[in-house]
């Protein structure tokens, strides 16, 4: 394989990738998980004194 | 100690960005002065060279780029990072090493460039002694903060998190790749001096995949860090979408990396990768407007706080200069765009709309909510100084980077207008000299911004007198995410 093929095929390896990447963001079954982890910035609570929720 | 998060390290970092922030705006008003009046520092003498513009033009971009940018990505991400990973820093010991080691390496540039010692890369002029030094500190910021990943009390890690270590990752992979270079010494020379170990073409490229990656991971990935954890903050609302914002993430990773050769079109370097280049900045567009959309929306149904809260203010006209400056950036990688704009004044006003309006606006808007948590304060010393300090800024970029627009395309006309017999309509002096109304703007402009800077330095200073130290604040007991 030269390096030209090579190229190609691994461009079209990380676009798929790509596209499972989309897939595994979107996917139902993680929108809970996703969900929790976009509050994570209103889970501290500490010293921080001008919290707000 | 273990029960608290180290504060230090980013009151450091915090301080220091105003410091240098300062320091680095005042070279480039100077420099601005200097285009306009080319003798200007002529009269001090022996001190001349020392401020001439080709020595102090390489200290203003380290300055605002690695000094200023540098301590707030460094300042936000090791207090980000302990925050939403619900631990303490690594380690203590590190977390100074890299402060103090970073300060080393800014004030071994402020006095090496001036000097003339340089390595005649743009944005990686300094020498290997510094080189190596960087890489050091930089290894040791990775351990830090990416082991206080590891020790994290959540579940997740959360977004702002992911584009810190992409950035993290990536500049040292740009910086020790780019700088690999031959001591003269070797050859008999002077010690400081080297030369780069590719040539040619080869050189360029390398060169350039440095720059534009360092604009794409250190000026884009890191401040998207500080966007993601600062306006859901200031908002009081969860980011707009989490899922668009890691699409976000792994779009700008498979995309950036290949933009370079944008820099290098018409150049010796082949023609396929010069398309290459174009074709992959012009992907770009997606996911820099679907992280900007994705920032701007966070205030959906809470936009009234825009009117009231000057740090928002801050925050939400960075990102709109950041989506502003991400749709010029593709338009003139276009090769036929690029014919009119590459080596005029456009692309200062391309670099400032990114490097005055998005990332120094997104630092000052997070640093107004970072330091009067910092010292134990609700909120700084004025907000009404936060207000002006807004505008102040924002018509100083606008009259910047308009004055610089105009006489980037007067100036590509200029040069490229040819009379029938296809002789050159105008001489080089003659475009230099229909520069000069707009230099007097970009002046102004620039003069403002650095008054900004002033007025927050004041407010900080307040702030900090009134408050005290928060030395290291408690860490919630683990909260399951």
């Amino acid at each position: 394989m030269n390096a030209g093929t090579l190229s190609a095929v691994l461009t079209v390896v990380f676009f798929v990738l790509f596209l499972l990447i989309i897939w595994w963001a979107y996917s139902r079954s993680n929108k809970q998980k996703f969900e929790d982890a976009a509050n994570l910035p209103f889970q501290e609570d500490g010293g921080d004194v001008g919290q707000r929720h | 100690m273990e029960a608290t998060y180290n504060y230090k390290v980013v009151r450091q970092f915090a301080i220091m960005t105003v410091v240098w922030g300062i320091v680095g705006m005042l070279v480039g008003v100077i420099l601005s002065a200097q285009l306009m009046w080319p003798t200007l520092t002529e009269a001090l003498g022996p001190l001349a060279p020392y401020l001439s513009y080709g020595r102090i033009r390489p200290l203003h971009t380290n300055a605002v780029i690695f000094a200023f940018g540098g301590c707030a990505l460094f300042a936000t991400s090791l207090y980000i990072v302990q925050r939403t990973c619900q631990a303490r820093l690594l380690s203590d010991g590190l977390a100074s090493f890299v402060f103090w080691g970073w300060q080393l390496i800014i004030l071994l540039a402020a006095v090496s460039l001036p000097l003339g010692v340089t390595s005649g890369k743009e944005y990686a002029e300094l020498e290997w002694p510094i080189d190596i030094l960087i890489a050091v500190v930089w290894v040791a910021y990775a351990v830090l903060f990416l082991g206080t990943i590891i020790k994290r009390k959540t579940q997740h890690i959360y977004v702002a998190n992911w584009f810190f270590g992409a950035f993290i990752v990536t500049i040292a992979l740009l910086h020790i790749v780019n700088s690999i270079e031959l001591p003269w010494m070797l050859a008999g020379g002077v010690w400081w001096k080297s030369y780069s170990v590719y040539a040619g073409v080869h050189d360029a490229m390398v060169q350039w995949w440095y720059g534009h990656n360092a604009v794409g991971f250190f000026l884009t990935t890191a401040f998207l860090g500080m966007m993601y954890y600062f306006i859901p903050k200031q908002a009081g609302r969860p980011i707009f979408s989490y899922r668009l914002s890691i699409v976000h993430f792994w779009a700008l990773n498979f995309i950036y990396m290949w933009a370079g050769p944008h820099h290098l079109l018409y150049t010796a370097l082949p023609d396929w990768a010069q398309s290459l280049g174009m074709v992959f900045s012009l992907m770009l567009i997606a996911p820099s407007w679907g992280g900007m959309m994705n920032g701007i929306m966070t205030l959906s149904g809470a936009w009234h706080k825009l009117r009231t809260d000057p740090i928002l203010k801050f925050l939400i006209t960075a990102l709109s200069f950041y989506g502003m400056s991400t749709f010029e950036g593709p338009m003139m990688s276009v090769k036929t765009v690029n014919a009119l704009s590459h080596y005029t004044e456009w692309n200062i006003a391309h670099v400032h709309s990114g490097a005055l309006g998005w990332v120094a606006m997104i630092s000052i808007g997070s640093l107004y909510h970072l330091i009067p948590r910092l010292f134990g304060r609700e909120e700084m010393y004025s907000t009404r100084l936060i207000n002006v300090h807004f505008w102040w800024s924002t018509i100083g970029v606008v009259l910047y980077i308009a004055a610089m627009w105009i006489a980037g395309v007067a100036q590509g006309l200029m040069w490229r207008a040819t009379n029938a017999d296809g002789t050159l309509t105008y001489s080089f002096a003659q475009s230099v000299a229909a520069m000069y109304p707009f230099y007097a703007i970009r002046l102004i402009g620039g003069l403002m911004f650095f008054v900004g800077m002033l007025l927050m330095a004041y407010n900080v200073w307040k702030t900090v007198a009134m408050g005290k130290a928060v030395n290291d604040a408690r860490i919630p007991d683990a909260v399951q995410a």
